[in-house]
């Protein structure tokens, strides 16, 4: 019998397809834009991670001062780390892949008659190591130069492409400040990071160089650290936090004057972000299906008065009450699951073009579609069922005499 | 639930009617469409039920076709006392024994004739297959062979309720209610069909239950039975052998 009603419900929205395909839009609309939201946000999420793993996934960063939430926050009343804290970590701490000791400063890059404001960052070979970064051409920086702070160089594509343009800059020579480097090296390329900067757009020197002929200190602003793949950085982390307390006698009770950041926490909080604008999105787009719903209840409540006589004469000839209703009700599940249907075949159209044009990976939720094609025939029962209710109670002798 | 067919049918009586009345509305508004109606229909006979528009002959015809129940009085179908049973088992007893044939034909739109006809054995349960030849044997005996595959628009009037009465007869029913089945048609077409359920009458033995205005189509009944004011004023039996 259901099939029959099935049948019947089928046979009823071909008799009237013009009004059944105006009556689903809604529903298709609705569950297309569940489905492109849901889909181009999972796609967001996903280059998200991307990026973030191109940073180096297993990367943890460590800066004095305590972690602020919020802005306003300052470190400066902690003391800055010193290559002493990087050596005690690569020695104390074990699974380590490199540990980078970082200071950076904005100034001007000058080559010939071009010059060119960048980052100029005093590091180690580590720092390429642990930021998965890779040499073009040249070669990393020796011991000996690493040791003694010569005035050597590596460039980011950025800062080479715009003081030597296409001309070969290895072994020229390059002034920051009053300090004249000799390029040994030049990177590959990394291009744009997830928040818009450019990547390649920095000047790497030996530490010792920065802190002795820029810097004028000893000061270590930053220490990188990248754990071996398989080793938890959770676990890298806690073992850090504990080594540094030590290191910098910090009683029990007292905060941290250093943070660790673990990457993998960086992830998360971005992706929890992308997850929630989702979400909110796609309950943007739930809205507009429960309206189709209701333009679905609109149509059956129009239907069923339209054929009232048709429903006085299937009780005449013995339609059962539930019958009619399952009638009407098969009617509006069936219209609104082929709304699903389209809808899903939209939506999944709509976010491959909206994934090719935003340049995003098109990544097929399959869970999503599942639930939005329940979703619309559930939609279909709820709707469908007062004006199924409505036809069953019908008294078919005033049904039969309705004009 | 069934509604089983197999009680004894006494002194051949299919329907019995016992003092029904029947009132709408309640207190001051009340209005008494059936003042005490007593009929009896046997087996095979052909009646004609007429009288004046509020005479309480549609009201009759309603709770002879099991679509309303009276307020008093028994009726009775084949034994069966319809007062008692609900709306469903009325709904079922209409499925399996009766047939309605309505002066608006109410077929559905859009529908192929073939389609019309099954509507009843979708209802029963009927395998697609069978169904099908079922109702093309009904629009055969109708006279509408060839026409199965056109829908009611594309019908002449006469047509329209030579398929009603096919989706009617397809069922086999034991009474056949036709509430006006002439009124929207001209004279030609309106003795086309009177023929057409003559024959039933005839051929198959159908009891058929006919309200109408018209004399002369009544006379194809055996029996016509006179409503005037609620009740039963007037029965005749007719030679009706001689038209």
């Amino acid at each position: 019998m259901i099939w029959e009603t099935i049948i019947l419900a089928l046979r009823e929205i071909r008799r009237n397809v013009m009004r059944s395909s105006l009556t689903v839009l809604g529903i298709v609309i609705g569950v297309a834009a569940v489905i492109t939201m849901v889909t181009l946000g999972g796609g967001a999420t996903a280059q998200v991670k991307a990026e973030i793993s191109s940073l180096g996934s297993n990367m943890l960063q460590m800066r004095p001062g305590q972690h602020m939430r919020g802005p306003g926050g300052t470190h400066s009343q902690a003391d800055m780390f010193e290559i002493k804290d990087a050596e005690a970590i690569t020695r104390e701490i074990s699974g380590l892949e490199a540990v980078a000791p970082l200071v950076s400063a904005s100034m001007q890059a000058i080559a010939g008659n071009k010059n060119w404001s960048t980052t100029v960052q005093g590091s180690t070979n580590a720092f390429l190591q642990v930021r998965d970064w890779a040499l073009e051409s040249g070669r990393l920086f020796t011991d000996a130069e690493m040791i003694s702070g010569k005035a050597v160089c590596i460039l980011g594509t950025t800062v080479r492409t715009q003081l030597f343009g296409n001309t070969d800059s290895l072994g020229t020579t390059v002034r920051l400040q009053k300090l004249s480097c000799q390029v040994v090296g030049v990177l590959e390329s990394k291009g744009q990071s997830t928040f818009g900067s450019d990547q390649d757009d920095f000047v790497l020197i030996p530490l010792r160089t920065f802190q002795r002929r820029i810097a004028g200190n000893n000061n270590v602003r930053t220490i990188y650290i990248s754990a071996q793949d398989g080793i938890s950085t959770t676990e890298v982390k806690e073992s850090i936090e504990r080594l540094m307390r030590e290191r910098r006698r910090i009683t029990a009770g007292k905060d941290d004057d250093f943070h660790v950041r673990d990457m993998q926490e960086i992830v998360s909080t971005l992706t929890g972000t992308t997850r929630i604008l989702t979400a909110l999105l796609g309950a943007v787009a739930a809205v507009s299906l429960l309206v189709g719903g209701i333009g679905i209840m609109n149509i059956m409540l129009v239907s069923v008065t339209e054929r009232t006589r048709e429903i006085g004469m299937r009780m005449a000839i013995g339609a059962l009450e539930r019958e009619v209703l399952m009638q009407f009700l098969v009617e509006a599940v069936v219209l609104s699951s082929f709304g699903g249907l389209f809808g899903i075949i939209a939506g999944l159209l709509a976010s491959l073009a909206g994934a090719y044009l935003l340049g995003m990976p098109f990544i097929l939720n399959s869970e999503i579609i599942v639930i939005a094609f329940a979703f619309s025939a559930a939609v279909g029962v709820v709707f469908g069922f007062f004006p199924a209710q409505k036809a069953a109670r019908m008294d078919p002798i005033a049904a039969l005499r309705h004009e | 639930m069934k509604v089983k067919a197999s009680s004894p049918v006494r002194n051949g009586s299919l329907v019995e009617m016992e003092g029904i009345t029947k009132v709408y509305g309640m207190g001051s508004a009340a209005v008494h469409a059936l003042g005490g109606v007593d009929l009896r229909i046997n087996q095979g006979e052909f009646v004609a039920v007429m009288g004046p528009s509020g005479s309480g002959k549609s009201t009759c015809m309603n709770i002879l076709g099991c679509l309303d129940v009276p307020t008093a009085g028994t009726y009775r179908f084949q034994g069966i006392d319809v007062g008692s049973l609900s709306r469903d088992q009325r709904a079922l007893l209409r499925r399996n024994y009766l047939g309605f044939v309505f002066q608006g034909f109410n077929l559905l739109n859009r529908t192929s004739a073939l389609e019309n006809v099954e509507l009843p054995l979708i209802y029963r349960g009927i395998p697609a297959r069978d169904r099908r030849r079922r109702a093309r044997e009904a629009l055969d005996v109708v006279g509408l062979t060839g026409w199965e595959t056109h829908t009611p628009g594309e019908l002449s009037g006469g047509q329209q309720q030579r398929v009603a009465i096919a989706r009617a007869m397809v069922i086999a029913p034991d009474v056949l209610m036709a509430d006006e089945p002439t009124g929207n048609l001209d004279s030609t077409r309106s003795r086309e069909i009177m023929e057409l359920l003559r024959l039933f009458n005839r051929e198959q033995g159908i009891t058929i239950v006919m309200v109408t205005h018209d004399a002369e189509m009544a006379l194809y009944a055996k029996r016509i039975v006179r409503f005037f004011d609620g009740v039963i004023n007037a029965e005749e039996h007719n030679g009706a052998d001689q038209l």
